[in-house]
């Protein structure tokens, strides 16, 4: 984990001469870390070790199911590696694995309609998520410096509380006999129910509802950084609101609508909850198709290649995300 | 900022707030309905709430989800807080990329794939699946957002006292529990919620991870939930809502008159000088 050529020379500097002790740091050590090689390499080693046991590790074996065949065992795949047998059990496993599962995924149509669909809905509702939360966030950038802290508290809150629940509550709302429905039709807009619940518009709806409060975070901390007097210049020099709002505000919000987008589509892509209880059967959505794979029909190997290509599709707008936000971090420092 | 919101923005944040918290308080205001039909208005009554203190599964289910939740927040706090310590100060070591990636990857990562990846792990080294499986799996998950959380505490924050209590000669481990760690308890402290709520909250993995006699709440509405609308579920909703919003009042006025304190100390201080 450590460099051991800056470890040596730290070591031979502090035999010599003791200089004063901040400067036999490296720069960017800070006197947090318990100083000398082990104190570091154990800080580091301890999150390090659980994240790479419980969350890479389990990738690495979704990988090999996923070449596995679905068999009527426990556990329902074949071939099990023989540990006991060391390497030669492994090599023994591995003569057997094979893609027919990923063929499989190509060849039943299912798969292929359930991750455009996704995408779809989730590249959709990423895109109205934005449109709800932009006028949202710069409403609370602009509200009186004392009403902000009550205001982010109040976009933090529903987050906190149940996304179940959250979900659960447009139930009532969406039914054909719910609350929306007999709204409209006191008020004489419709004289029919719509149906709502159980299409994919009951699905846009619950993904933007729960996934507003990722957009609006970012775009507020975005939205009420921006130096208001670049709005006041482009004013005073007769550019028009809309062309300021388009040629100064969002320019400056982008690094808020980048991260903003990224936190609702990544998820919204495997979510489901929301189109379980709110999509109905009509709502193909690959979250739940791995879900149905799994528990219904109990074939592991084909959830776990549906897993795994599903993590291909997101690694690219993940990995976009993760240097987004470190970049915005150390920005931040 | 102008002093006054106008007209566009005041609309924008009412309409806002009402499509956040409308549907909660109808789901509150029905889980008093006398009905046992969720979406016609009967009268008042708390006999659902009564109902709820006779269910004895929901009840042990709910005192499971407790117990995961605070053993779950408090080892990913633990961790989330060595994490950030990690990603603030260590500067460069081997691995660094990789190690962001995997704090980063999990707090987008579809909750299908983390649940399904963690139990085919638990299956792998043949553990039995129940209690420790649904923690881990919360706690790994968790300690990103705390991480996260702890994180952006720390890049905002002082390193000359730090800098200071080492030239004095106390001993990094001291100057971490004595100057850190009461610097970034409020970040350490809402890390700490955030990882209780986000494990009382969680569907998805725990299902994949639960095994006989782990059902958790969240497991159990769904069950409920999926064979319908019932004033009986709202009312569980309601209480949970409750409780998760006095925690969250809670901690923000405790952080806020921690700052105050220190706002003032650092008043007093200046004024001795």
């Amino acid at each position: 984990m450590t460099d051991p050529n800056l470890s040596s020379t730290d070591l031979l500097r502090s035999e010599t001469i003791p200089p004063p002790r901040h400067e036999l740091q490296e720069p960017e050590n800070s006197p947090t870390n318990p100083t000398g090689k082990w104190g570091r390499f154990a800080l580091i080693c301890v999150p390090y070790v659980w994240l790479l046991l419980f969350f890479l590790v389990p990738f690495v074996i979704v990988a090999k199911i996923s070449l596995s065949e679905a068999a009527v065992s426990i556990p329902p795949y074949l071939p099990v590696i023989d540990w006991g047998r060391g390497l030669l059990g492994l090599w023994e496993a591995a003569q057997r694995w094979s893609l027919d599962n990923y063929i499989w995924l190509t060849e039943d149509d299912l798969y292929w309609r359930a991750y455009v669909s996704s995408l779809q809905i989730a590249f959709i509702s990423t895109l109205l998520t934005l449109l709800v939360g932009f006028p949202l966030a710069y409403g609370m950038a602009r509200a009186p410096r004392s009403w902000q802290p009550t205001l982010v508290m109040m976009v933090i809150l529903p987050f906190w509380t149940s996304f179940l629940i959250r979900v659960y509550a447009w139930i009532g709302i969406l039914k054909t006999d719910g609350l929306l429905n007999q709204a409209l039709i006191a008020i004489g807009i419709i004289s029919e129910p719509l149906v709502i619940l159980n299409t994919s518009i009951a699905v846009y709806i619950g993904i933007i509802y729960s996934y507003l409060p990722f957009m609006v975070l970012p775009l507020y901390s975005s939205l009420e950084k921006l130096d208001t007097t670049l709005i006041e210049a482009a004013e005073d020099l007769g550019c028009p609101p809309w062309k300021t709002f388009w040629r100064v505000t969002v320019p400056l919000a982008m690094p808020g609508v980048i991260a903003g987008c990224f936190l609702v589509f990544i998820p919204a892509v495997g979510e489901f909850v929301i189109p379980d209880l709110l999509g109905g059967s009509s709502t193909l959505m690959i979250g739940k198709t791995l879900w149905v794979e799994f528990f219904s029909n109990r074939d592991w190997p084909v959830a776990s290649a549906v897993a795994i290509v599903l993590l291909v599709l997101l690694v690219i707008p993940i990995l976009l995300f993760q240097r987004h936000e470190t970049r915005r971090n150390e920005g931040d420092m | 900022m102008p002093s006054k919101p106008s007209w566009f923005n005041l609309t924008s944040l009412v309409l806002g707030f009402s499509f956040l918290y409308l549907p909660i308080v109808i789901l509150i205001v029905f889980s008093f309905n006398e009905s046992r039909l969720v979406t016609v208005w009967a009268g008042f009554s708390t006999k659902w709430y009564a109902a709820l203190l006779q269910n004895e599964q929901l009840l042990e289910a709910a005192w499971v989800t407790f117990r995961i939740g605070l053993t779950s927040a408090t080892l990913a706090t633990v961790l989330g807080t060595l994490a950030a310590l990690v990603l603030a100060r260590q500067g460069r070591f081997f691995g660094r990329t990789l190690f962001s990636g995997m704090i980063y990857a999990p707090l987008v990562m579809p909750e299908v794939i983390l649940g399904l990846s963690l139990l085919l792990l638990f299956v792998a080294i043949d553990q039995n699946r129940g209690f420790w499986t649904i923690m881990i799996a919360h706690t790994t998950f968790s300690m990103c957002y705390v991480a996260i959380v702890v994180q952006s505490r720390l890049s905002g924050f002082d390193r000359s006292l730090e800098e200071a209590a080492m030239d004095l000669g106390c001993p990094p481990v001291r100057t971490f529990f004595r100057i850190t760690l009461p610097q970034i308890l409020p970040g350490v402290l809402a890390g700490w919620m955030l990882a209780f709520t986000l494990s009382l909250d969680d569907l998805v993995i725990a299902s994949f991870n639960s095994g006989p006699g782990s059902t958790t709440l969240p497991m159990k509405i769904y069950s409920q939930v999926r064979l319908g609308v019932t004033p009986e579920i709202n009312a569980i909703c309601t209480i949970l809502v409750v409780i998760v919003t006095i925690g969250v009042i809670l901690a923000s006025l405790l952080t806020k008159r921690q700052r105050f304190k220190r706002m003032e100390e650092e008043r007093l201080a200046a004024a001795h000088l």
